[in-house]
């Protein structure tokens, strides 16, 4: 069991951004995301995008605002659960809350602030009929060990960098490669669509365009797909294949948080915002997963709430205790690494 | 500057003759949030970046509208429910031209 002060579910720019705020005030973080990396949509959708309103940066990638927050947060050592996604919550006896993933992951933590943006993000899933009765029997929308892959016949569907570098990674795994996509353009890196070029001319990738995965066959397991090649005139190919993986991209959707019994509008939470504290106390929603009158979803919006909810936890978890905020032109910044840094003291010295 | 009259027709259905401003820098994906024409949330998801697809529409009239990017493009090659007339509602600035504009929303997806 994983414990700590304030459980973070997602790991985007707001919920590492609360490590900090949560830091100065020496409580411990602990963060929990669906995908595999920090970051969320910033690393997720558009990491090389620039941003241009985050105060004190003219511009700033998406991918290096992550950076920096990890590297601003590093010193108060959060923990990560990636890769799963926060299903279930119980409150505990002593008040405390019991948050456990998909996978079985139990956090423990008296404050737990939900800062999950638009959602978890889960694949796209293409509209083939008998598609769901085919998962985990040879489909599969992520591929978690490629291991899974030797000398099978894989199949992949899509037309982005996760089908091109896939596609390339399972060349030398797999015992076949097949990539179909509705184009006969990619949109990938440069490098990518060229590997799968070259991939291609020596027949390690199987390349399908313009055409569609339109059909599923086999008994309690993928055996074969359907595909719809178009073109001068359209044919249907029957491919024996082992593996299906469709990559069409993630969608966030607010999942089993919406079942937590918080105060949901506009698929997001409500929240006061004296504190951006829920419905159900002990519970806070930060960033552009929570709604109150006038919300902009900024992420400049988000670290002012990051900051005012770290504030109402230290109340709640220490309802005793006098504090009043100190500047870290001040007070510098003490880390849990044993790290101190402090504004270099100037000297008191005559000048003759 | 005026507004124009763009009819969008929701995921139920539903006909919703709106104004829309063509001198506030918006785009079609933009009008159906501020008329909240579908639920946030499942609409303008990526914020207008055209990497998403969730603003998807199909345009119904005749209008000339602007050439589609190869963002779009390679968008739409990777979407559900594309069809030939399917554009991104947030690649799809609000001008003038656009008057009488008769649009419906992709299914969500």
């Amino acid at each position: 069991m994983i414990k700590t002060d304030i459980l973070i579910i997602g790991a985007g720019p707001t919920g590492l951004f609360a490590v900090f705020e949560a830091g100065l005030l020496q409580l411990k973080c602990h963060l929990i995301d669906a995908l595999p990396q920090a970051g969320g949509q910033c690393s997720e959708i558009y990491p090389k995008k620039p941003i241009y309103d985050i105060p004190g940066f003219p511009e700033v990638l998406a991918g290096d605002l992550v950076n920096n927050l990890m590297e601003q947060i590093k010193a108060f050592q959060p923990g990560f659960t990636l890769g799963e996604r926060a299903n279930t919550i119980e409150k505990l006896d002593d008040g405390t809350f019991l948050v456990t993933t998909n996978k079985g992951t139990k956090h423990n933590a008296p404050i737990i602030a939900i800062a999950g943006g638009l959602g978890s993000f889960e694949p796209r899933k293409p509209l083939i009929n008998n598609l769901s009765a085919f998962e985990e029997r040879g489909v599969a929308y992520f591929i978690k060990d490629p291991e899974v892959y030797r000398n099978k016949k894989v199949l992949i569907a899509g037309g982005g960098d996760s089908a091109l570098d896939w596609s390339i990674f399972l060349a030398d795994v797999a015992s076949e490669v097949t990539l179909v996509h509705r184009r006969n353009e990619f949109r990938g890196a440069l490098d990518s669509v060229e590997k799968v070029q070259a991939l291609k001319n020596i027949g390690k990738i199987n390349l399908i365009t313009p055409a569609e995965v339109v059909d599923l066959k086999g008994s309690g397991k993928l055996e074969a797909v359907v595909i719809h090649k178009s073109g001068d005139k359209d044919e249907e190919i029957i491919k024996e294949i082992d593996e299906f993986i469709p990559l069409f991209g993630l969608s966030p959707k607010l999942g089993p948080i919406g079942n937590w019994g918080l105060e949901i509008e506009k698929n997001a939470i409500k929240v006061d915002t004296f504190d951006y504290q829920t419905n159900i106390p002990g519970i806070y929603a930060i960033g552009d997963v929570n709604t109150y009158p006038g919300k902009l979803k900024l992420i400049l919006c988000g670290f002012h709430e990051a900051t005012l909810m770290c504030q109402s936890a230290y109340q709640r978890i220490f309802p005793d205790k006098k504090y009043v905020m100190k500047y870290t032109t001040v007070g510098g910044v003490s880390g849990f690494d044993g790290s101190k840094k402090e504004a270099p003291k100037s000297v008191v010295k005559s000048i003759d | 500057m005026s507004d124009v009259k763009i009819k969008i027709k929701d995921r139920d259905g539903v006909v919703h003759e709106v104004d829309a401003p063509t001198d506030m820098n918006m785009n079609l994906m933009e009008i159906v949030r501020s008329y909240e024409l579908a639920p946030e949330g499942t609409i303008g998801i990526c914020g207008g970046m055209a990497m998403c697809a969730s603003c998807q529409c199909y345009v119904e009239s005749d209008h000339q509208l602007p050439e589609m990017s190869d963002d779009e493009d390679a968008m739409l090659a990777e979407a559900f429910n594309v069809k030939e007339n399917s554009r991104l509602g947030c690649q799809i600035h609000i001008t003038e031209d656009l008057e009488g504009l008769e649009v419906e929303l992709a299914p969500e997806s």
